[in-house]
């Protein structure tokens, strides 16, 4: 099937009722073999076993930013291409996203408590992650408030965009400001994590990607369908008027 | 004794973890029921997708007569 033809909402539900089982499946099993992984590494010389935590909080930090970065693509989509999938799958990413940035920020507390001896500071870090997760519940809230849905995608497409400028804050907040937060772990150049620890890392973060993938088609489908409960109702009211 | 003492944060962790995932499965799932179910009630009124008629089908016809 050309790549052209998921453009068409009719294929792109076909394509997502055969996909989501079998990567419901794919999902469930990597998050097994992630976690059996997690529970054979080994405690951190210093934190002890609270580095534990990493492998739910840098998953779900990595997920809150890409979940923005798809969105952003949609916004792209609606504005400059006016694709009929892209401002779908901008709003289907939205609570989504939401969610991965809220558990990231949940995760972070509960880690920096015995590490840091606080829930939270205002450091640059975290401050730009709390940023995009009160923008997940402005793009959410602006869905919500427009009726129409073509008019509501453009508005929340150009907030998108805008918000998109949080994602290399975020990225770089640690070498751009001296923050309380830990510096960059992965780079070009490669890992100061361990391999006994980036192992089990790397695979509960494919597992937490398999489970955004999952999702987010799913909730596509449902965004395609309540569309179409809408023109149907849309059409009923009219014939009767 | 120390991961004794840290042990709360390691399993309110994997607890937060588990209901923001488990909400976002029940989420999906409820909204895919209940889009499915609206669905299934306008069908059996009779109505139609535009895209799976040629224009204002026999169905709508029908409707606009009744109305």
């Amino acid at each position: 099937m050309p790549l052209t033809d998921l453009a068409n909402p009719s294929r792109f539900l076909s394509l997502a009722n055969r996909a989501i089982p079998w990567l419901g499946g794919v999902t469930v099993i990597a998050f097994a073999f992630g976690l059996s992984q997690v529970m054979g590494a080994p405690d951190d010389y210093q934190q002890g076993a609270t580095v534990k935590i990493m492998y739910l909080h840098v998953p779900a930090a990595w997920l809150g930013m890409m979940a923005w970065a798809v969105m952003s693509a949609g916004a792209l989509g609606t504005l400059v291409w006016r694709h009929p999938l892209a401002d779908v799958a901008a709003k289907a990413a939205a609570p989504i996203g939401a969610s991965f940035a809220l558990l990231c920020l949940v995760t972070g507390s509960l880690w920096g408590r015995p590490e840091w001896g606080t829930y939270w500071v205002w450091d640059a870090r975290l401050t730009s992650e709390l940023v995009l997760f009160l923008l997940y519940l402005a793009v959410i809230a602006l869905w919500r408030t427009v009726e129409d849905p073509s008019r509501a995608a453009r508005a929340a497409a150009i907030l998108t965009l805008v918000g998109a400028v949080d994602l290399p804050i975020i990225k770089f907040s640690v070498d751009w400001w001296n923050t309380l937060h830990q510096g960059t772990s992965f780079g070009l150049t490669g890992s100061t994590i361990y391999p006994t620890m980036l192992i089990p890392l790397l695979i509960m973060a494919v597992a937490f990607t398999l489970l955004f993938v999952t999702l987010h088609l799913a909730a596509m489908r449902n965004e395609i369908l309540r569309r179409r409960v809408r023109t149907m109702r849309l059409m009923q009211a009219s014939a009767v008027s | 004794m120390e991961a004794i003492n840290h042990l709360p944060f390691i399993v309110g962790s994997y607890a937060a973890a588990f209901v923001v995932i488990a909400g976002l499965i029940a989420w999906v799932m409820l909204d895919f029921r209940a889009q499915r179910r609206a669905l299934a009630e306008l069908e059996l009124r009779g109505l139609t997708r535009r895209s799976a008629t040629t224009g204002v089908g026999p169905r709508m016809e029908e409707a606009k007569e009744k109305a």
